[in-house]
């Protein structure tokens, strides 16, 4: 089935190998456009399906021409630095604890 | 210049984990090349089928994922991701139109660059496991977006 991959992680969809996608350089969760934005949500869905069309070959990857503006997310997101290795560290433990419990727990059915 | 300025997320999720003491990296999905499966007819033709990874109900953070399935009308008001990893301090997911684009798509269709929209959009589960997603999650969508009738899947990862 031909298929189209609208996304906002470029490196993780080209090193899996799509069909036809459209990069869409947002912070990860958006990537159909600013919320409450439906001008952009248009337009970039509007983009995404015409590669449907207009790809001629595998791995075609199109850049969207929408901007987020604010670009202080770029450096935000899952920072590591000095502030908050000893934090990232406690919520490691935490998840290994949880899943440690999951996994104890008898299976039912 | 946003191709140079790109979030390197791979590396960027590598350290992340490493500093909460993960030892093993995940391995993200790799093939050499991917099927291209032409356009069956035009577009304006063409029912598309559309798939999320965002959930129908909130779900806790270590909760089994399953692939599940709603219809497209009414436009559902809510879903959900908070299990997942995305830039929750960017952004929110309180728009469903930002990720699932029902309306949008909508709209193309009553402009006739789509033929039609199916029925149904369908949620996949993220799963850690790859295996799991190649031989079970991806064959029931597949199923899914056939039984609905679509010729072309739109595919929108949070």
């Amino acid at each position: 089935m031909p298929t189209v991959i609208v996304g906002s992680a470029r490196d993780i969809v080209e090193h899996c190998a799509v069909a036809r996608f459209l990069f869409v350089d947002f912070p990860l969760g958006n990537p159909c456009g600013k919320p409450w934005d439906g001008a952009m949500q248009g337009r970039i869905v509007r983009d995404a399906v015409s590669l449907f069309e207009t790809a001629t070959r595998t791995q075609t990857t199109v850049i969207s021409s929408e901007r987020w503006g604010d670009d202080g997310w770029r450096a935000r997101y899952m920072r590591v630095s000095d502030d908050n290795r000893a934090e990232l560290a406690r919520m490691g433990e935490a998840l290994r604890r949880r899943r440690a419990a999951r996994d104890r727990r008898p299976e039912v059915g | 210049m946003s191709d140079d300025r790109a979030v390197a997320y791979m590396a960027r999720t590598r350290a992340y984990y490493e500093a909460q003491g993960f030892d093993r990296a995940y391995q993200y999905a790799h093939h050499d090349d991917a099927p291209f499966a032409p356009l069956p007819k035009p577009l304006s033709e063409c029912t598309l089928g559309l798939v999320t990874t965002a959930s129908l109900r909130p779900r806790e953070p270590l909760e089994p994922r399953e692939v599940a399935s709603a219809p497209v009308t009414p436009v559902p008001e809510r879903l959900f991701g908070d299990d997942l990893s995305w830039d929750k301090e960017a952004t929110h997911l309180d728009d469903v139109a930002s990720f699932c684009p029902i309306v949008p798509l909508e709209a193309l269709v009553g402009e006739g660059v789509i033929g039609a929209l199916a029925p149904r959009f369908h949620c996949a589960p993220t799963e850690y496991s790859q295996r799991a997603t190649i031989e079970h999650d991806a064959p029931e969508i597949l199923r899914r977006l056939r039984d609905d009738g679509a010729d072309v899947a739109l595919l929108v990862p949070l």
